[in-house]
């Protein structure tokens, strides 16, 4: 198990390698010069080629990117055009909101996919198993911005249970901190919910088709007890991988619901740094969201190794 | 996954196994499995419809998307406007229609690009292997280990918002699952006894894998695409709706959606029908792709799934 793990996490390197080019080359795209767009077209001469000399631009590629890394590496991810904020600071900042948010949409779809998904898939063809679906297939449907803004409008606007959008920390004020998380956590949690119970659905149909589950219902185990410790366990294996990867894949929609919800994460600190165009603040949010990303894949990776005693690495 | 579709239809299952009837084959067969599947016909007429709209939309459009009518503004759905008019008095039923066209053209060429991409560089990674294969799989892991929208935004912040940027962007961020894809069903065909027979005969290379590896990976190519164009909608939107896809004034349900957020409370039909518009769309790509995937090959149920399932 423990060559295992090492053997996974030298696997990272190169991803982490592949990720830091993509994010360092994110400014190059820039059509023109960075300095200049940055800046804009009032700014003169001399501040353009004071910011294209602190981003080293006039620098051959290769080493520019060297340079970058290097600082990368110690934690210095440059300053914000604007703010003059260590991009850094700003960024590890902002990641615990993200984080906050993402695990409490998580909890949400685990809340609705584990139910929902174990009382559709044992009772496949029913009426219960067709609303299920019916869910399902609405949820991955819907845009997760649309679904906050009808929230905001039914549960905010109307019936004036939560607040429309804002933050309180937990540490000021619990209450308020759960009233403003539950709308946004709610919205990304419903649609991956969806995704979780179509997997678990289809996961433990084929489960209980399995010999096994013939075997302990045939000794006389209550229905009840072969669903939850004989087929449950089994059908939950792979739907590990999936929960892991979804949470991952949660990030992108977190991204975007921050901006609805005016949550203050890394998704509005990158789309706020693109309206200003702080290029080293949006590689700085890029490279936060995926680095996370990679941890939360191997993390998977290795929960699932430790679940499943039949995989051998 | 989807109920109804489940069950493959009773001839089917017999060819299945057989490499007798190739997916090609299937694919001439395929009205005739996709008739069986209800979800997939209901895609099919919702792709279908909006296919045609998105074609004939201007004609059939009440109005000028773009007509302000400073006496109109933010009425809500009548007969005279059955979605209602938006802040500035335009016709909300017409910015549907023309953001039809808008949406399903980026989505089409975003998915067209990174499937031609995408078949490429899998087949040829598939076919050749060695090196050529390692570096183009270690180039679509590092895609991977970003979250699809987060790419696309990135991407879409420092090229700046276009029409043309979104389908680059949604282009480069759908390349990978193309490639791995193509890649995957290339390496089962090499091995097959009539590849083996074509090179045995002096076939080159290329010709091999454009005449006989090729019409083999069709079949999950073409539930991919589907599938991604559910995917490649979502996205057009969302980007839109933060600003960064279509800009104005072309009427795109994105930009309609975050439009009608300053005015959902006053006037909540110019969030709801584009939504919905979006909602429908890709129900109905999804549906499709589902059914496709069941018709053409009934093993690949559970590889793929709806766009969402990858983000």
């Amino acid at each position: 198990m423990l060559s295992f793990i090492l053997r996974r996490l030298l696997l990272v390197i190169p991803v982490c390698f592949g990720i830091s080019v993509v994010v360092f080359l994110l400014i190059h795209l820039v059509p023109g010069d960075p300095a200049r767009v940055m800046l804009g077209l009032q700014a003169d001469e001399a501040t353009v080629a004071a910011i294209r000399e602190e981003l080293g631009l006039n620098r051959p590629l290769p080493i520019q990117y060297v340079d970058w890394v290097t600082h990368a590496l110690r934690g210095d991810l440059g300053r914000s055009y604007l703010t003059d904020e260590p991009v850094f600071a700003a960024v590890l900042g902002r990641l615990p909101a993200t984080l906050t948010l993402a695990l409490a949409a998580f909890a949400v779809s685990l809340l609705i996919a584990l139910p929902i998904g174990i009382l559709s898939g044992t009772r496949p063809y029913t009426k219960a198993d067709y609303g299920a679906m019916v869910f399902a297939q609405l949820g991955v449907a819907i845009p997760e911005f649309w679904l906050g803004i009808m929230l905001i409008l039914v549960f905010s606007l109307y019936l004036r249970w939560v607040p429309p959008s804002g933050y309180v920390s937990l540490w000021e004020n619990p209450v308020a901190w759960l009233q403003h998380l539950i709308l946004p956590a709610v919205t990304v949690g419903v649609v991956n919910g969806a995704v979780l119970t179509r997997f678990l659905r289809s996961s433990m149909l084929e489960v209980m088709h399995q010999d096994y589950v013939r075997t302990a219902r045939a000794k006389g185990v209550a229905e009840r007890r072969v669903i939850t410790l004989h087929a449950l366990k089994n059908a939950l294996i792979p739907t590990v991988t999936v929960i892991g990867l979804q949470f991952a894949f949660m990030l992108g929609g977190v991204v975007v619901v921050e901006v609805i919800f005016a949550w203050p994460g890394v998704g509005r600190l990158a789309l706020d740094a693109i309206a200003r165009r702080d290029y080293p603040m949006v590689q700085g949010a890029v490279l936060a969201v995926a680095l996370t990303f990679v941890a939360i894949n191997l993390l998977v990776d290795i929960a699932y190794a430790v679940l499943d005693p039949r995989i051998k690495y | 996954m989807t109920a109804g579709s489940t069950i493959p239809a009773p001839g089917r299952l017999r060819e299945a196994g057989g490499l007798s009837s190739g997916p090609l084959e299937r694919l001439g067969d395929l009205w005739g499995v996709l008739r069986r599947s209800k979800l997939a016909l209901i895609g099919l007429a919702i792709v279908g419809v909006l296919v045609v709209l998105a074609i004939v939309g201007p004609t059939v459009a009440p109005y000028d998307p773009n007509d302000l009518n400073v006496r109109q503004r933010s009425l809500p759905p009548s007969l005279n406007h059955p979605f209602g008019t938006d802040d500035r008095g335009r016709d909300v039923l017409s910015r549907v229609l023309y953001g039809a066209r808008v949406s399903l053209q980026v989505a089409v060429i975003a998915v067209g690009i990174s499937a031609t991409l995408g078949v490429l560089l899998g087949a040829v990674s598939g076919y050749l292997g060695g090196w050529v294969d390692e570096l183009i799989m270690r180039f679509t892991d590092i895609l991977f280990a970003f979250p699809g929208i987060l790419l696309a935004i990135a991407i879409m912040g420092v090229l700046g918002p276009s029409v043309t940027n979104a389908m680059i962007a949604l282009g480069i961020v759908y390349t990978p699952i193309f490639a791995r894809i193509t890649r995957g069903s290339v390496l089962v065909i090499r091995s097959e006894v009539f590849v083996e027979a074509a090179r045995s005969s002096g076939a080159a290379a290329p010709r091999i894998v454009a005449r006989h590896v090729m019409p083999n990976v069709v079949a999950p190519i073409i539930v991919e695409t589907t599938l991604s164009l559910a995917f490649a909608i979502l996205a057009e939107a969302a980007l839109s709706f933060l600003g960064l896809g279509t800009p104005p004034p072309a009427p795109s349900w994105g930009r309609m959606l975050s439009e009608g957020r300053s005015f959902i409370q006053d006037a909540p039909w110019m969030g709801i029908f584009p939504g919905l518009a979006i909602v429908l769309t890709v129900m109905g790509f999804n549906f499709l792709g589902d059914g496709l995937r069941d018709a053409l090959d009934p093993r690949l149920k559970g590889v793929f799934d709806s766009a969402k399932d990858r983000g």
